[in-house]
């Protein structure tokens, strides 16, 4: 279900942070990766940002960038809603993934691009996340998803619906071969997303702040009539409640997707667990 | 039988007709007065009018259909099918939810696991139940005893019929999206059969949680769909942001039988009795039946490694997209 988008990044030298309202310098914000010097609010950021700052210099090769997203209900109005969001995400879709070095580490990468439609999963992002993760089991390697949705693609219906089985499918492919799955939550985390391939992580990381829920709080809030406690739904929520393994301040990411890599999947590495062998032993 | 109690608005003229049968009935038995012929023919207009009525639901309509009271739940179609059934309880981390039923039947001689959604019927049931919506110990529940049958070799039958997972906070603690998410992903690859059917509402991810199996089949009268059509109709602004518009929403998001047919969604629609399954569950339990016997026979005729790899490859294929480095692999309708 996709949440109504953030206000957009206004032209200009000052930005607002939207949690504390301070007025910072554009230059400066850049140089913290977009977060707040204030607060540590961590702001929504494009999915070339983001690949910017995980991967080493200019490793990243983007894969199937030419996949479309097609009307397969007819549904009305979806075509527009295309149109625009291509417009705002600069971007055929809301997910991108390739080919990628972290650290050193030869990794598939994807990362959801929010502005698309509010990352919403249809048939298309379904697909991305499905390729990465065979990409991921074919090859031996591990595979990174940086997420960040709504939920599902409602113009999409059924068929979005069951992108959830099948990236869960694809996840569980993934681990079958024995290679490592790692989530990176960000802001927001949510819905059918997350109750498929963003929780299925062999580790799960989250941004700090992030909203990361089932249905989020105004979702709950509006249809049950209760007001929930402040801080629920968030990165440190999960954390809390043993549903995430580490929340990681972007400017640490890297280095802990690094060394996580390294320790866990070195390139060398290329287990098999669904073909034992059996070796003697006297 | 369970009586039809409560009725729909496109019912109301075979409300008026049943009405008046029965007061010609009662008349007619007390004053010793042969009223047969009238009633034959009330009868009669009485069928017409249904098939008429019942061919021609609209995806609300469908809706309405599937979330009626007098519906049959998984444990009446438990009863009916199976000739033994012994329900086992609990996740073994938690607790147990009663939203999803869970146990070993037998069915023609043949142990399987059955899990499926349960709503209640009255007002106290309902609450225990959930109103179906299930909870992160349901799914692990499920997943529990699907290891079990694995390991067993025990085929699993799933009935869908939930309005969606419950979000409350509870659920939120304790994992509702990991649950459903594991789960799906543990059937994806579990090396036994598992036969689906929808017998009411397939609400969204609640849905799917339970749902990833090798043969998917829903009764003609129920729904799945990704969200509820008032849910749709009361986010999007294409229905105005307006939750009163949910019969739009409905018909918009294709969530009838017929539907998912056509798009390749599920494999078969099983026929419901003339006014649907809460007018003869017997009857409906029967075609259900037959229908789990014809496809478990088929599926146990394949090696398991074949079985898993068609399983894997029928979700993988579902999904409509343009693809223009390989067009003639493009989008399967
Ligand atoms: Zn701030």
């Amino acid at each position: 279900m996709s949440e109504p988008s953030r206000p957009s990044v206004p032209p200009g030298l000052w930005q607002k942070c939207p949690k504390c309202r301070a007025l910072l310098y554009v230059k400066e914000l850049e140089r913290n990766l977009r977060v707040c010097g204030q607060c540590q609010h961590h702001f929504q950021i494009g999915t070339a940002e983001r690949i910017a700052q995980l991967v080493d210099e200019g490793a990243f090769t983007e894969l199937d960038d030419g996949l479309l997203p097609a009307n397969p209900l007819d549904f009305p109005d979806y075509e527009e809603k295309l149109v625009r969001g291509r417009a705002k995400a600069g971007q055929n879709e809301g997910f991108i993934y390739g080919d990628a070095v972290i650290d050193g580490v030869p990794t598939v990468l994807g990362v959801a691009n929010f502005a698309f439609m509010g990352g919403s999963m249809g048939s298309v992002v379904g697909e991305k996340v499905t390729r990465a993760l065979e990409r991921g089991a074919d090859l031996n390697r591990p595979v990174v998803l940086v997420c960040a949705s709504g939920g599902a693609r409602m113009q999409e219906g059924i068929v979005s619906l069951m992108q959830m089985a099948k990236t869960a499918a694809a996840c569980a492919r993934l681990k079958a071969t024995g290679n490592l799955y790692i989530v990176v939550m960000t802001d927001p985390t949510t819905a059918g997303v997350l109750a498929s391939f963003a929780s299925l992580g062999d580790i799960c990381i989250a941004e700090p702040g992030a909203l990361v829920g089932f249905a989020g709080p105004r979702v709950i809030e509006q249809n049950l009539k209760i007001k929930l406690p402040p801080g629920t739904h968030t990165a440190e929520f999960q954390l809390n409640h043993g549903m995430i393994d580490l929340v990681v301040p972007r400017r640490e990411l890297r280095t802990t997707l690094g060394k996580l890599l390294s320790y866990l999947a070195p390139a060398t590495a290329a287990a098999d667990v669904d073909a034992p062998v059996a070796v003697a032993v006297d | 039988m369970i009586s039809p109690s409560r009725w729909l608005p496109f019912e109301k003229p075979l409300q008026d007709i049943e009405e008046q049968i029965q007061a010609l009935e009662a008349y007619a038995a007390a004053h010793g007065i042969d009223r047969s012929e009238k009633i034959a023919e009330l009868r009669v207009m009485h069928a017409d009018l249904s098939h008429q009525i019942f061919s021609n639901l609209s995806a609300w309509d469908k809706t309405m259909m599937a979330r009626h009271p007098n519906r049959p739940y998984t444990l009446d179609y438990i009863k009916l099918i199976f000739d033994d059934f012994i329900e086992l309880h609990g996740d073994r981390r938690f607790g147990d939810d009663p939203a999803i039923v869970a146990g070993v039947g037998r069915l023609n001689g043949e142990t399987v696991l059955v899990i499926g959604h349960q709503k209640g019927r009255d007002v106290k049931e309902r609450q225990f139940r959930n109103f179906g919506s299930a909870r992160p110990e349901g799914y692990r529940k499920a997943m529990r005893l699907m290891e079990l049958a694995e390991r067993r070799h025990i085929p699993v039958i799933a009935f869908i019929d939930t309005p969606a997972a419950e979000a409350r906070l509870e659920a939120e603690e304790r994992g509702i999206s990991e649950a459903i998410a594991a789960c799906m992903a543990l059937m994806s690859r579990l090396r036994t059969p598992i036969v689906v059917s929808v017998i009411g509402e397939g609400g969204s991810g609640g849905a799917i949680g339970i749902a990833v199996g090798d043969h998917i089949s829903m009764l003609e009268h129920s729904v799945y769909s990704v969200i509820p059509p008032e849910g749709c109709a009361a986010i999007l602004d294409t229905f105005g942001r307006d939750g009163t518009r949910g019969h739009e929403a409905a018909c918009a998001l294709k969530i009838t039988a017929a539907d998912n047919l056509r798009m390749g969604i599920i494999d078969e629609v099983i026929p419901e009795p003339l006014g649907g399954a809460h007018r003869n569950a017997a009857e409906t339990a029967v075609l259900l039946k037959d229908t789990f016997t014809r496809v478990l026979a088929g599926l146990h005729k394949l090696p398991t490694d074949v079985l898993l790899a068609n399983r894997y490859a029928k979700f993988r294929a579902l999904g409509q997209y343009i693809d223009p480095s390989a067009p003639k692999k493009k989008a399967k309708k």
